[in-house]
């Protein structure tokens, strides 16, 4: 009778396994970018004649959202994004991703400009420096420099209290 | 005859599917030799497309990956990376993950040696079972 049973629990144990690989989510890769530093960004800007450069960020972390005016998630998280620049002192970056300046600004003068600067990467050529996959996607920079934190897809109330906010709490004790 | 007028019918669609999915995103590319154009087919062939999880960079049409058709030709043929240096690039930025036939490693190690160890198992199993019924027929015959 007992040995009936070594099958039906390898059986279910079996089962249990592929459930947890049901619940998991394919789309999220983890980023080999996190620890490590970001790539530099030299690009120009959506309402200014000057080019941005990271290393002028360096000193104090900030946020890259990058964003695209044909992206449909990228609505999604707007508003929230709104609420969160108006909370927060860290200042957003905004990346614009394989879009047109004419596009995005008529996009961020209906939605709201969240962002600190927009920089333009109009060939999606810093993108894939920085491994972007997917529009929306967040990172979350360190004052030396390193990538702390990368979010691929639309950002959520859950996601700031679970994980966005700890982290920005923590960088501001690091800050020297 | 009207057999065989099937097997050519049938032999017509498949040389029409086969050559269909070979040009499903292929860019008219100059390469300076055949060396170059093999290894590119190769990579393209190896490389995930992270937009559409389960094709390759090769078969896909998202915009993603014709940015990446684009990066490794760019790194083959404009500054004569070798393959390795093409796979190093796309794995430093996107992770393993791009790789369909992930490395051998510390951490890949069950994922190459799991389908052994389940044959292990279960040749265990069959010879447990052989000896047992060996035993049973054993104690028959006393």
């Amino acid at each position: 009778m007992k040995k009936h049973l070594i099958p039906l629990s390898l059986f279910a144990g079996l089962i249990a396994i592929l459930a947890i690989g049901l619940t998991l989510n394919p789309q999220k890769v983890p980023s080999p970018l996190i620890g490590k530093s970001a790539s530099e960004l030299d690009l120009p800007r959506l309402y200014s004649q000057e080019r941005f450069t990271s290393s002028q960020m360096l000193g104090s972390p900030w946020i890259l959202n990058v964003w695209a005016s044909w992206c449909t998630s990228c609505k999604e998280e707007h508003s929230l994004l709104m609420t969160f620049a108006q909370n927060h002192f860290i200042k957003i970056i905004g990346l614009n991703y394989k879009d047109t300046p004419q596009a995005a600004k008529d996009w961020l003068l209906k939605m709201g400009n969240p962002y600190e600067m927009i920089i333009e990467d109009s060939q999606g050529k810093a993108g894939i420096d920085w491994g972007v996959y997917a529009v929306p996607e967040t990172f979350v920079i360190d004052s030396k420099g390193i990538i702390r934190y990368k979010i691929s897809g639309p950002l959520s109330e859950d996601i700031l209290q679970q994980q966005l906010n700890p982290l920005l709490a923590q960088l501001r004790k690091e800050k020297p | 005859m009207l057999r065989r007028n099937r097997f050519l019918f049938i032999l017509a669609i498949l040389v029409f599917i086969l050559s269909r999915s070979a040009s499903a995103a292929s860019e008219p590319y100059p390469f300076e030799n055949s060396e170059q154009e093999k290894t590119y087919k190769e990579l393209l062939a190896e490389l995930r497309c992270l937009v559409c999880q389960n094709q390759n960079l090769a078969d896909s049409n998202a915009d993603l990956a014709k940015d990446l058709r684009q990066q490794t030709y760019k790194m083959l043929v404009e500054e004569n990376a070798t393959k390795q240096e093409v796979v190093n690039f796309m794995v430093s930025r996107y992770g393993e993950f791009i790789l369909y036939k992930p490395p051998v490693s510390a951490h890949t190690g069950l994922l190459w040696l799991g389908p052994l160890l389940f044959l292990l198992i279960g040749l265990f199993g069959l010879y447990r079972y052989i000896q047992k019924q060996q035993d049973v027929k054993g104690s028959n015959y006393d």
